[in-house]
């Protein structure tokens, strides 16, 4: 599984901070960061752990088993963006 | 005053200032915060600006309360700073003073007809739905069966949302009761929403676009000629686009696909390329007149839009809502910069005229660096300014103000303000208001005039 982040989050970056893998993007100081209307995270490196639903001040983080109805675009959302840049790519940036 | 930490005061207790505090009290545990607000309630466009049906965002009211009023930060709301106590004032009392007054008036169209009765800033109507108590007044006509709204950002985004939702959804929100009892008789079936650019230029999260395109009982509707990307949107989409631009065109392109639903109560129609030039009618807003753009790129390579005609297309309307962008207003005291509208700084350090630090004050939020970016930018842009408070009082390069000390300000507040409102008082509204909401199975039910907000503070 993987988590997800859905279309409510307000870019603060608390899930970034928590985040053991370093596995949601944009990071501040991207080049996409402040262009980015929300953060993603990657499926390939996430690691299930919980750390960053906890950390969402606004809830806007789902298992993808859980994801709301309302949000059922976010899993492909989210490989849509990290199809153009990787973790992997990212972090040897 | 030896061993006490440095006092700060807050002016506005909105998104950028809660950011501030908490992230002043990560920094300086020690240090005392007193976080002023004009309104009886805290929290800003979070509560007064954040759409009610979107009420997953307002969660972070919690992160703020925990961050800021649950630690030692102190809350003292409807006292206007600049009318109940001046800045010269707070200086007197505080070693520093962040402002995060953010932008409180909207930009205009500078076309005719845009005072017309029926011819609203969006932000009015925001500040109405979302149960602002100096709005609360204001009486929209819905009566019309077409409203036009101005303007391709998230404010847009929301006003067409709210003129669209039925009735069954607004009551499942926070929506202000006298909102909520006007929409209900609402005959609006039809708002057309104008973009001055093109379809790849739209400031609309993809989120909220989406969101158009999905509400109950509502048609979306694009003209396929539309979508057809011109060659300088097209050229920029592929290389300078951002992902939300792409997945926004994308979007706009399956909207404009769609087979129209005739069945449908209430349709949602986008036209791009197209800027009013005047708002007509006898003596209320009766149609607006649009004139078609062209996307043309600057020379310093920014994309604008320019008139490709003198013909004017009529749009019959009963209401119009210009969303074309906030705007702050100066402060009493405190320098500005009249051109872009902010206080002059640097990093969030107010500049005096000559371009020096104005020593103790600061700036955070849409007063530093204009009204753009969405919530959680404040949080960066308050950890840009947090860093030179804390810098500067490591340095020491500020001052003892004459007359530190809370019971100072008490003082004041108590001569000034006699109907602050407290941590206290705000609990009290809160509580009441919450449980007004669990009595009628919404999430919150507004208390919309200042009466009734001091009110409810004041109440054991």
């Amino acid at each position: 599984m993987t988590y997800v982040i859905a279309g409510s989050c307000i870019k603060d970056d608390s899930c970034i901070e928590v985040c053991p893998v370093d596995c949601i993007h944009p990071k501040p100081g991207a080049p996409d960061f402040e262009a980015a209307e929300q953060l993603y995270i990657d499926p390939e490196v996430c690691i299930d752990c919980d750390a960053c639903v906890e950390a969402c001040p606004v809830d806007a983080i789902f298992a993808d088993f859980e994801v709301p109805e309302k949000y059922d675009y976010a899993l492909e959302l989210n490989a849509e963006f990290f199809a153009e840049h990787t973790t992997a790519q990212r972090t040897a940036a | 005053m030896a061993g006490a930490g440095p006092q700060v005061a807050i002016v506005g207790a909105g998104p950028a200032g809660a950011f501030a505090a908490a992230c002043l009290l990560r920094a300086r545990g020690d240090a005392e915060i007193d976080l002023f607000e004009r309104l009886p309630t805290p929290w800003g466009l979070l509560r007064g600006g954040v759409a009610p049906d979107h009420q997953e965002i307002k969660r972070l009211e919690d992160t703020f309360d925990r961050q800021t009023l649950q630690r030692s930060c102190r809350f003292f709301g409807n006292v206007e700073i600049g009318v109940d106590v001046s800045h010269s004032e707070l200086m007197r009392h505080y070693t520093a003073v962040i402002y995060a007054t953010g932008a409180q008036t909207d930009k205009s169209l500078g076309i005719p007809g845009e005072e017309l009765p029926g011819s609203w800033a969006a932000t009015d109507f925001v500040a109405w739905y979302n149960a602002h108590p100096d709005y609360r007044g204001l009486e929209f006509d819905l009566s019309a069966e077409r409203a036009v709204v101005i303007g391709n950002g998230n404010v847009a985004a929301d006003v067409t949302r709210m003129l669209t939702l039925s009735p069954r959804e607004l009551e499942r929100t926070d929506v202000a009761d006298h909102a909520l009892e006007a929409l209900r008789e609402s005959r609006i079936e039809e708002v057309v929403v104008l973009g001055r650019r093109g379809p790849a230029q739209v400031a609309f999260t993809s989120a909220e676009l989406r969101e158009l395109g999905r509400l109950d009982g509502v048609d979306v509707r694009v003209d396929p000629d539309d979508v057809e990307l011109d060659p300088v949107s097209r050229r920029w989409l592929a290389e300078e686009g951002t992902f939300t631009a792409r997945k926004n065109v994308q979007l706009l392109r399956e909207f404009a696909a769609r087979p129209a639903d005739q069945e449908a109560p209430r349709r949602i129609e986008l036209r791009f390329l197209r800027s009013p030039v005047q708002i007509r009618g006898n003596g209320r807003v009766e149609a607006i007149d649009v004139r078609r753009n062209e996307i043309m790129r600057t020379d310093e390579g920014a994309l604008r839009a320019r008139s490709v005609d003198w013909d004017v297309q009529t749009i019959e309307c009963g209401l119009v809502l210009r969303s074309v962008g906030y705007r702050a207003v100066p402060l009493p005291d405190v320098p500005f910069d009249e051109r872009h509208f902010v206080l002059p700084n640097e990093g969030g350090r107010v500049l005096r005229p000559d371009g020096e630090p104005l020593p103790g004050v600061y700036a955070v939020g849409w007063i530093k660096r204009g009204p753009t970016g969405i919530l959680g930018t404040n949080k960066r842009d308050a950890e840009e300014t947090v860093n030179c408070v804390v810098e500067d009082l490591a340095a020491d390069a500020l001052a003892d103000p004459p007359e530190p000390g809370r019971e100072h300000i008490d003082a004041l507040l108590g001569e000034r303000s006699p109907s602050v409102v407290t941590v206290e008082g705000w609990r009290a509204i809160d509580g009441h208001e919450l449980e007004r909401g669990r009595d009628e199975q919404r999430p919150r039910v507004k208390l919309a005039s200042h009466d009734e907000l001091l009110a409810a503070a004041k109440a054991p």
